[in-house]
């Protein structure tokens, strides 16, 4: 397959211009194609708001995620708060994601030589479609039917598994919560603990009704619940033939990839099998080794709160005698360079997944991560899945079913907690809005007429634009005093403040404004 | 010092007794006010919401309003904090290089209330009296946009007779968001709930903070539930004295 379809990020950027983003190297590509609707996991089937609410009354739920996201905050608070250039190493990461984005080709193309050079196959793939397909044939030429699998968010995202089975291949996730998650026959909720909506009890009534040999006197501890699973995956790692990976990032500049991971699951499928397949993301490679020093700093301390992550798995091509005899390497846009065109929204592709946003996110810690329908969900996943999918509402007419996307940007209160956590300092709260900004475009073109909402904020500018107009709109709103006569508060509002006076009194608007009060009493004054 | 007050049109139109008791307190301290009367709204709303060209009418608007005041204060984390951290970046995003100069300009001259008394004015005791038990909320503007840290509890520890009580996980938000509260409301209520939680659990008396907006939400809240605890801004508690108590 050829590299020059992809969606260089040099060329076919008419926001920004090539001058801006470094020359281009490559081909005649353009700017890649949004993810598509009907595959994987970037979609949310439902508007937030209408998910948030179920999920809120589930209070056993509420309970999970408040405790497991207290503890990672407290972790991850007490690792940081040990380095004292903790904010010279986030500025760090933050440049050297920003100068590696501006010619991503020119890495790319350098990681393909490299990981070629070094024995390995390197595959591009424009989509998730194209990406299940091409590891789909890898693993047929194999002759096997199974693979193992390490915790990947990229194969989630594709819904790799989904594509296998499909095919007449069981896919085994390693991860113990990953494990979680396929024997509950559920959907992850967390990018890093993907079951962290279920507690220690529901996993041990889960391990015992799912795993045929694992003894009924089970306790709902950790260490027997990972000893269960570990007892359970032996026998599928030491069959296994094929086994599939993301990679957490790569290096260009001797085609390395790396893993980083607690459990060494990982590095069981990473050195067992004789073929390798790894799923990753453009945005995931780094140019040199040099800046693996500031990212493996950064990225255990920000996920689990530890100084340093037990296993890092560091892998280049293929050697003779030791580990797998046969590299792939798939290279994934779907919507990555859609995301990259705009010279501002791209930051979200700095991400590094290290789930930081979503464990000190109000909203995420209230509503867990199936709220968010696409397996990025919190903070983060609110930009990046509509970036990746674009804006567009509804049915996608493939047989799909909806997309709710757009809604995802409107759920946070933009209190910024996010990007004081971030390692990589990507400013979320002024993405969000700028995604709010192209949301209410997409809606207005899609619908020609203006929403109520479009209307009112255009009145509402016009009268403020003016203070004459301005003054005039408070003296008729003081007509709603009459209504908070005798409490001085509102308790119903007409819809849509309705939604405010649900839970929420209204003030009611004072005998005076301000202004009169001002005029009143410094009748001299400007 | 002549100090020019942008009293926010959520306290213009609602709490106007925000704005007189920073007016109060500016003038027992010896500073001259003066309200640019063109003001009207600095546009949050409307950038939050997805509709940047209708602020970048309101942005013109304020940037003509307030351009020739020395300093300018607002009694609100969340307007000076969109003043100082929208305001540039909206004209420049429309193309308007001349605008987002002029309003770089203003920006830097704007400050939230308690930054503009301990960092201009260089006062921690401002001379207030207030005999209740109080918890302050730092609204997530003052705290993660403006970077307020603690001044408005250097303040508020200055004020006599008065018993001030830690609020549990102070720093998280209160569910406001502007119209976040409104579309997604039960996240917002769900949010609010816990902070009230925190609130009546310290004992205080009063709730304060320095955004009129954040506390419109809490004390909605608190007054739906028939809750003992009531909620006062920032600057009513520093225009306090003993011969005219608030
Ligand atoms: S956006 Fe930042 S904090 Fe959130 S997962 Fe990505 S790197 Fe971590």
């Amino acid at each position: 397959m050829s590299r020059a379809f992809l969606g260089i990020p040099a060329i076919g950027v008419p926001a920004a211009g090539p001058a801006a983003l470094g020359a281009p190297t490559v081909g005649v590509p353009t700017v890649g194609a949004a993810a598509p609707p009907g595959v994987g996991h970037l979609h949310a089937s439902r508007p937030f708001p209408a998910a948030a609410r179920d999920a809120l009354a589930d209070p056993q739920l509420r309970r999970n995620l408040g405790h497991a996201t207290g503890v990672i905050r407290a972790k991850r608070a007490a690792a940081v708060a040990e380095l004292d250039d903790w904010e010279q190493l986030r500025l760090a990461g933050e440049a050297i994601k920003r100068s590696t984005m501006a010619s991503l080709d020119t890495h790319l193309v350098r990681l393909e030589a490299e990981v070629t050079a070094r024995g390995g196959t390197v595959h591009w793939a424009r989509d998730a479609r194209e990406a299940n397909a091409i590891v789909t044939g890898l693993v047929r030429s194999t002759g096997a039917d199974e693979v193992v699998k390490v915790k990947s968010m990229a194969t989630q995202e594709i819904g790799l598994n989904e594509a296998l089975a499909a095919a007449g291949i069981t896919a085994v996730e390693t991860d113990l919560a990953e494990l979680i998650i396929q024997l509950g026959e559920d959907r992850p909720s967390h990018i890093l603990v993907p079951a962290i909506h279920r507690n220690r009890g529901e996993i041990r009534d889960l391990f015992l009704r799912t795993m045929p040999d694992v003894d009924p006197q089970l306790a709902a501890e950790p260490r027997q619940l990972a000893m269960a699973a570990r007892a359970h995956l032996r026998r599928t790692f030491l069959r296994a033939r094929v086994a599939v990976s993301g990679a957490n990032l790569a290096i260009a500049e001797t085609g390395t990839l790396a893993v980083v991971e607690s459990e060494g699951n990982g590095r069981m499928c990473l050195t067992l099998p004789d073929t390798l397949i790894t799923v990753m993301g453009i945005e995931k490679v780094l140019p040199s080794w040099s800046d693996l020093e500031v990212f493996l700093q950064l990225l255990p301390r920000s996920s689990t709160g530890e100084r340093m992550n037990p296993y890092t798995s560091l892998w280049t091509g293929v050697t003779p005698g030791d580990g797998p005899r046969a590299f792939h390497l798939v290279l994934l846009d779907n919507g990555r360079t859609a995301a990259l065109a705009d010279r501002v929204g791209r930051d979200a592709l700095h991400c590094i997944r290290c789930s930081a946003c979503l464990n000190v996110c109000p909203v995420y810690e209230r509503t867990g991560g199936h709220a968010y329908g696409s397996i990025y969900p919190g903070p983060i996943g609110a930009v990046l899945s509509p970036q990746l999918t674009g804006l567009h509402r509804g049915s996608d007419g493939g047989g799909g079913g909806a997309t709710f996307n757009a809604s995802l940007p409107f759920a946070s209160s933009l209190c910024g907690a996010c990007f004081d956590a971030c390692p990589v300092r990507i400013d979320i709260p002024s993405l969000l809005v700028r995604l709010r900004a192209a949301a209410v475009d997409a809606a207005r073109d899609a619908q020609r007429l203006p929403t109520p909402e479009a209307l009112s904020m255009a009145a509402a500018a016009h009268v403020m634009s003016s203070p004459a107009r301005f003054a005039a709109a408070e003296s008729a709103s003081r007509l709603a005093r009459l209504a908070g006569r005798r409490t001085g508060r509102l308790s119903a509002l007409p819809w849509p403040l309705s939604a405010w006076t649900a839970t929420r009194d209204a003030p009611r608007p004072p005998a005076e404004t301000f202004r009169q009060w001002w005029s009143r009493t410094h009748p001299d004054r400007p | 010092m002549r100090i020019a007050l942008f009293v926010t049109c959520l306290v213009d139109a609602l709490y106007p007794r925000v704005g007189q008791a920073t007016v109060t307190l500016l003038e027992r301290l010896g500073h001259e006010v003066v309200f640019p009367a063109g003001q009207t709204c600095c546009g949050q709303m409307h950038v939050n919401s997805g509709y940047p060209r209708e602020a970048l009418t309101l942005v013109r608007h304020h940037v003509d309003v307030f351009e020739d005041a020395e300093v300018i204060v607002a009694p609100s984390g969340s307007c000076a904090g969109s003043v100082r951290h929208q305001h540039a970046a909206l004209a420049r995003d429309a193309g308007d290089d001349a605008l987002a100069v002029r309003a770089d300009a203003v920006a830097a001259r704007t400050v939230e209330l308690s930054e503009l008394l301990v960092d201009v004015l260089g006062v921690e005791d401002v001379g207030a009296y207030y005999p209740h038990r109080v918890t302050y909320h730092p609204t997530c503007h003052s705290l993660r946009v403006l970077r307020v840290g603690d001044r408005p509890l250097r303040l508020l520890r200055r004020v006599a007779g008065m018993t001030l009580l830690e609020l549990p996980e102070a720093a998280t938000c209160c569910g406001f968001g502007g119209t976040f509260a409104v579309k997604n409301a039960a996240t917002s209520t769900a949010m609010l709930a816990d902070k009230m939680r925190h609130i009546v659990g310290t004992g205080a008396e009063v709730a304060t903070a320095g955004d009129a907006s954040c506390l419109m939400h809490i004390g909605g809240g608190l007054s739906r539930l028939g809750a003992p605890t009531r909620t006062v801004h920032l600057a009513e508690i520093l225009a306090s004295t003993a011969a005219a108590p608030s």
